[in-house]
């Protein structure tokens, strides 16, 4: 078995968010950087899954230097080597053809990753990824079996469970309970710097997307609490002060 | 985090803390509380523990541990103490007292006996020096042990003992010669299940009750001529020279309470309000803010200085000692403070601050009381 699992490089997601540049960008400063939660979960799978019927797993982002910490910690909890596309991942199509371009080259029989990114939550690459491969693409995927070269999956759907079969080469996005996330032990940590990390330079440099400025949602207001039996200051509260009645 | 200015052995240092915090959030912070209230020492934790490499931080990866130096070590010890002092306690006892006894003084056979189980988890040890009647006073000891053929036969009792009823297997300081003659003490290797090796009463103490603290009784204990380590006379010295390493575990220990109780105050500060804004804009809880982030930091620069020593093989004595006594008192002062700006709720359960209070006071104490550095500092600063 032959993955690839894409990650992404993302704020922790306790971060304080700011902007800068006019609002036209997120403030890097101060923030702590993690493998995305869903990426996370892709790739705990993955390591699951080549423990159970061997193979290797690559890990892969596409991010500048800054990023070379968070796919080291990738290669720390099990994945056997990694590639680093070198360009600042500024869209989802962008990121998509770096991703095909390499699986392109390679046959992987998965190519996971999370059902989005915990930063701009686009949950587009996957998409796109499978079609510029011609080959199928699920998400979000919440259990994954490989048997006899047939991936067993399922997801939750509105009012119930689907179960679903396919033939692999895939694409996938995961979310939980895929699997749980794992946490890289001493030795992991040590052998991580010993794994290639191997940096090629982008195939291009579509974007398709320029973000024109960002805003943070509105603080969040006081609460204001009345008696039970008070349903005519509610009613005038909802009326006149929130106006949605 | 800028990580093109951290050099390599800072980067690992950071993705050991944060495996370690990971770690601790998930299996350790839910339970501490009751682990606490109930006095229960979690011994399936160190097995945990173990499996992630942090039971044999100072082992060399060919007996099983994972390597590291005092630097790594102390930033894990950090790390789980900022959540649960009481498994740092536990945890540090078992790395720099037990496994790093045998590591520092044992034979290339002794290592392969005992070492890759305790670096494992698979074993969790324990470190017998202290005696009801002779803490500090470790050279007129009265466990005895008299070699009788083949074996050493031990008589007597350990007290204060982290994991005394629970360790698999103890290095124990006994005396081989007379009392308060020099070289008088031997160390030696006692595996739990030997005939006349018994764990005693547990104790009931103010803090770091999760972490195992009992007696251990010696009767007619018989074990192995080759159970010694290193040789007659050598026990008191090598115990020493633990000690000088031991104390930068609890120095770690009390900066991680340290740390642990500030920020928890730091975040408090700014979200409680009173007279309409938060309290860390009256002055006098942000100069307490001011005071703890600076003795805390002074703590940090003795400790590191200790590790960077001890990890070029230096002498180490003197700065072990002013960083365990210096950090312990910073440990105690912090989480006091932290209490203070936590006010009422700093009192309650519900709030991190009061056991980190409870916990700190066993750092001033254990292996060497502050008066006792300060002994071991003078000396040292008197003899140049």
């Amino acid at each position: 078995m032959k993955i690839l699992v894409c990650i992404t490089h993302v704020p922790d997601t306790t971060s304080k968010i700011t902007f800068t540049n006019d609002n036209t960008e997120l403030d890097k400063g101060g923030l702590q950087f993690v493998i995305g939660p869903y990426d996370d979960y892709a790739l705990a799978r993955a390591v699951e899954i080549k423990e159970q019927l061997g193979g290797t797993v690559t890990a892969l982002n596409v991010g500048q230097q800054e990023t070379e910490p968070t796919i080291r910690k990738a290669l720390a909890i099990g994945a056997d080597d990694a590639i680093r596309i070198d360009a600042e991942p500024t869209d989802a199509y962008f990121v998509a053809q770096q991703i095909a371009e390499v699986a392109k080259a390679e046959n992987y029989d998965l190519i996971m990753m999370g059902r989005e990114s915990s930063d701009y939550n686009g949950g587009q690459v996957h998409g796109m990824v499978g079609e510029m491969l011609g080959i199928p693409s699920l998400s979000p995927v919440m259990k994954l079996d490989i048997d006899k070269g047939v991936a067993k999956m399922a997801r939750e759907i509105e009012g119930g469970k689907e179960y679903l079969e396919a033939s692999l080469p895939l694409v996938l996005g995961c979310q939980e309970p895929i699997a749980e996330w794992k946490i890289p032990n001493m030795r992991g940590i040590m052998g991580a710097r010993k794994k290639p990390l191997k940096v090629i330079t982008p195939t291009n440099n579509d974007t398709l997307t320029t973000p024109e400025s960002y805003e943070l949602p509105a603080p969040r207001t006081d609460v204001k609490l009345i008696d039970a039996d008070n349903t005519a200051e509610l009613v005038s509260l909802l009326k006149n002060e929130a106006k949605v009645i | 985090m800028h990580t093109e200015t951290l050099s390599n052995r800072e980067e690992i240092i950071a993705e050991i803390t944060q495996s370690v915090t990971d770690f601790g959030e998930k299996h350790i912070r839910p339970y501490m509380m009751d682990w606490d209230e109930t006095q229960t020492f979690p011994r399936e934790i160190f097995t945990q523990m173990g499996e992630l490499g942090l039971m044999g931080m100072l082992v060399p990866e060919q007996y099983g541990g994972s390597g590291f130096g005092y630097k790594e070590y102390v930033a894990a010890i950090v790390a789980v103490s900022k959540i649960d002092s009481s498994i740092g306690l536990s945890m540090a006892a078992h790395n720099s007292l037990c496994t790093n006894h045998i590591l520092q003084f044992a034979s290339e056979e002794q290592k392969k006996r005992w070492l890759p189980k305790l670096a494992t988890g698979e074993w969790i040890g324990a470190w017998g020096l202290t005696e009801p009647n002779t803490g500090s006073d470790a050279g007129n000891m009265r466990t005895t042990a008299v070699l009788d053929g083949d074996e050493w036969v031990l008589n007597g009792a350990k007290n204060f003992i982290t994991h005394g009823i629970s360790g698999n297997i103890a290095v124990v300081v006994a005396r081989t010669g007379e009392p308060n003659e020099s070289g008088n003490a031997s160390a030696f290797v006692v595996e739990r299940g030997t005939m006349g090796f018994t764990g005693g009463k547990k104790e009931n103490k103010l803090g770091m009750r999760a972490s195992e603290t009992a007696e251990m009784i010696f009767d007619n204990c018989r074990i192995p001529k080759e159970n010694m380590l290193g040789n007659v006379g050598d026990g008191f010295r090598q115990a020493l020279a633990i000690l000088d390493g031991g104390r930068i575990s609890i120095s770690a220990l009390s900066l991680g309470i340290a740390e642990g109780a500030y920020e928890a105050a730091l975040q408090y500060a700014k979200e409680r309000q009173q007279f309409g804004q938060p309290i860390a804009n009256f002055q006098g809880i942000s100069f307490k803010l001011a005071d703890m982030a600076t003795e805390i930091d002074a703590a940090k620069l003795l400790t590191e200085r200790a590790s960077d020593l001890k990890d070029a093989g230096k002498k180490v004595g003197k700065e072990s000692a002013m960083a365990k006594y210096y950090s312990s008192e910073v440990a105690v002062r912090v989480s006091n403070e932290a209490v203070q700006i936590f006010g009422g709720y700093g009192y309650v359960k519900d709030f991190p601050v009061e056991k980190f209070y409870r916990d700190s006071k066993l750092c001033t104490i254990g292996e060497g009381t502050s008066e006792i550095q300060k002994v071991v500092i003078s000396r040292a600063i008197l003899k140049g």
